[in-house]
């Protein structure tokens, strides 16, 4: 989207209204003049439950994974490797089951491009994993433990010159590159580009061009995908752009959750740092890739601050601080933190309640916390969903999935600001029992 | 034991518990006495664990403690010192799931309480449980899983044992963070646990130790 001349002069909340307004008139060729408007009646679902207000429908936005390649027959490796398969069966999915939210699309991830960049941070379908299965990080210290004060000193340098080339066997060659900031006048500009007539580095540019492409391919049919499903049948997407916690982006992909835990320990200032650092950029990347898509919210996962995984001392003083800098700083950028809560969250909801985040601008969406206490205790402030559990999808009985819809929305959506969703991303459910979900939220969210 | 080993191993300060157990090893402390003093502080962070006052960094931490005082500790201990072992436990992450921290977490917790625990790793096929837990006559096996596709392996393995003639000589528990009554039903095991606490505790009331 074009963000107007005088956006500077907005305030957030103008800023918020100008997004929503962009993302509820998204301009696209819609099939019929009536799914226009099923498009527009869905984007306001969420515009009323993000202002705690009671929706003409409670909406229901599951996260699907690899769910509609299993209903359809076909494998992980064929979703991540055959993007017809991708493209059919995800336009299927949403026309077979019509749910209000077309979620994670970019969470079908393209084989051939991690082939090209011999990606060593995941095993995927065909690459490590069984062909039936879904991409799994592979737990290691892809940071190491004393580089804390590179990271801290220059993120971009340590990304491109240390981390990158661990993690991507096609990017080894940026390590014997200067970095850029070495740029900076005319005498030293040879000496830095020498390092590109490095045979290995040569072989890496290609190797990226070629990823270029691979990723092209892919946006093309992901595009594609997302644009039958919300043209055709207008459904709005439920993530335009994604970001992470700072402790998560240090404990995922880089220390592992098992460094940073005994990081915590050893060098718990430098560990503060570091996500201090991290902020701005947590900011700005959801603030580009929100800009681009035109819509508003941020998908935001979270994972290593979940009950048990660190005490509330921890939790407040480790975890929160900086997370919270992340989702006010979106929040002044009119942007929709849509926090996807991994876990439990039953010890942290007084503390995510925060009312230095102002009211009805975000939505956190939970899996296995106790839904009555986080609609009293988060739900007076923020939008919250989620919930239905992973083994009821996958092992539970239509009855089952009735009674507990019934159940959850009967505890938590009869005023408002609740979506009906799973709490976790799905790649397996019984049909029988996903079909009663969407059904039941029909029924009882009326 | 001139004593502050098990204080500083309860508190994780990780570089008094090392300099100690050094200290009293090279002093001529019986090295049996410093396993004791060990154990009795992992008491103490299991108790606290399931009470609710430590976590799982913790519980990372004092393993990470004891993975050193051990390294200190062979030299001084004859192959067959550590003490009876109270049953054999085979650990894997079922076949299609790679995630090990719930199950590593769990292995170390079973070792210090003085079972036998032989960990298969990750992604482990269903005929290498079956054979492993053969070998060795394990009485616990434990399978864990973070996706929901390991509900399906957890099923095939608990299968397979069956199959093997097993299932009546071992007890089965499941553990990962989907897991349910209602998967330790579709897979065909005993119990879950939803912890490291819980697994070493089921484990115990199996093997004789009642918990």
């Amino acid at each position: 989207m074009t963000l107007p001349e005088n956006w500077n002069e907005l305030t957030p909340d103008e800023r918020l209204q100008v997004r929503l307004d962009a993302w509820q008139n998204i301009p696209i060729e819609f099939a019929t003049p009536e799914v226009a408007k099923a498009y527009r009646d869905r984007v306001q679902l969420y515009r009323d439950v993000l202002e705690l207000k009671k929706p003409a429908t409670v909406p229901i936005a599951p996260w699907i994974g690899l769910l509609p390649f299993r209903f359809y027959g076909h494998t992980g490796k064929q979703a991540y490797y055959d993007y017809e398969i991708f493209k059919e069966d995800w336009f299927r999915f949403h026309e077979d089951t019509r749910p209000d939210g077309l979620g994670l699309t970019l969470g079908i991830v393209p084989g051939k491009l991690f082939d090209i960049l011999d990606y060593h941070l995941y095993d995927w379908p065909g690459h490590g994993t069984p062909d039936d299965t879904c991409y799994q990080y592979s737990e290691q210290e892809w940071m190491k433990g004393d580089e804390y004060a590179a990271l801290i000193q220059d993120p971009g340098s340590y990304w491109q010159r240390t981390y990158l080339p661990r993690v991507f066997g096609a990017m080894e060659p940026f390590s014997m590159l200067a970095p850029w900031t070495d740029l900076v006048e005319i005498p030293f500009t040879a000496p830095f580009f020498a390092g590109f007539s490095a045979p290995p580095v040569k072989e890496m540019l290609k190797k990226l061009a070629e990823a270029g492409d691979a990723a092209m391919e892919w946006l093309q049919a992901a595009m594609a995908a997302d644009g039958s499903v919300m043209a055709g049948l207008g459904i709005p997407q439920t993530a335009g752009g994604a970001t992470k916690a700072p402790y998560d982006i240090l404990g995922d992909t880089m220390r592992g959750t098992r460094g940073l835990m005994l990081d915590k320990f050893r060098q718990p200032e430098n560990v503060k740092a570091a996500m201090e650092r991290l902020v701005p950029q947590a900011i700005d990347w959801a603030v580009r890739s929100n800009n681009m898509t035109g819509n508003p919210l941020v998908f935001i996962p979270i994972h290593k601050g979940a009950d048990g995984f660190m005490s509330d001392a921890d939790f407040k003083e480790l975890y929160w601080p900086t997370f919270k800098a992340v989702l006010l700083g979106l929040i002044e950028q009119g942007l929709v933190p849509w926090v996807f809560v991994e876990g439990s969250y039953n010890e942290r909801l007084e503390v995510i309640a925060d009312e230095e985040i102002p009211a009805h601008r975000m939505v956190w969406m939970f899996d296995a916390t106790d839904m009555a206490r986080a609609k009293a205790i988060v739900g007076k402030r923020q939008c919250i969903g989620g919930n239905v559990p992973a083994a009821l999808f996958a092992m539970g009985t239509p009855e089952e999935m009735d009674a507990y819809v019934k159940d959850l929305l009967g505890r938590t959506a009869q005023d408002g600001g609740f979506i009906l969703s799973s709490g976790i991303v799905l790649d397996e459910a019984d049909p029988a029992v996903y079909h009663a979900f969407i059904e039941a939220g029909r029924k009882y969210g009326k | 034991m001139s004593g502050g080993l098990k204080e500083a191993v309860i508190e994780l300060r990780e570089e008094d518990a090392l300099r100690i157990a050094g200290e009293e090893l090279q002093g001529g402390t019986d090295p049996l006495e410093v396993v004791a003093a060990c154990r009795e502080a992992m008491d103490v962070i299991g108790r606290r664990f399931a009470d609710g006052e430590a976590f799982i960094p913790e519980l990372i931490m004092a393993g990470e403690i004891m993975t050193g005082i051990t390294a200190m500790l062979k030299p001084y201990l004859k192959a067959d010192s550590g003490g009876d072992k109270l049953g054999t436990v085979v650990m894997c992450t079922v076949q299609g799931d790679i995630h090990d921290i719930g199950k590593d977490i769990v292995v170390t917790m079973l070792d210090i309480a003085g079972f036998n625990v032989i960990d298969l790793g990750v992604d482990v096929p269903v005929a290498k449980v079956v054979e492993t837990v053969r070998e060795n006559k394990a009485q616990v096996l434990g399978l864990s899983g973070l996706l929901t596709v390991a509900f399906d392996s957890m099923r095939t393995t608990v299968a397979a044992v069956a199959e093997a003639g097993l299932r009546d000589d071992v007890k089965i528990m499941l553990g990962g963070a989907p897991v349910t009554d209602a998967v330790v039903e579709y897979a065909g095991a005993d119990a879950w646990g939803k912890d490291a606490v819980a697994a070493v505790e089921l484990a115990k009331s199996w093997v004789g130790g009642a918990s």
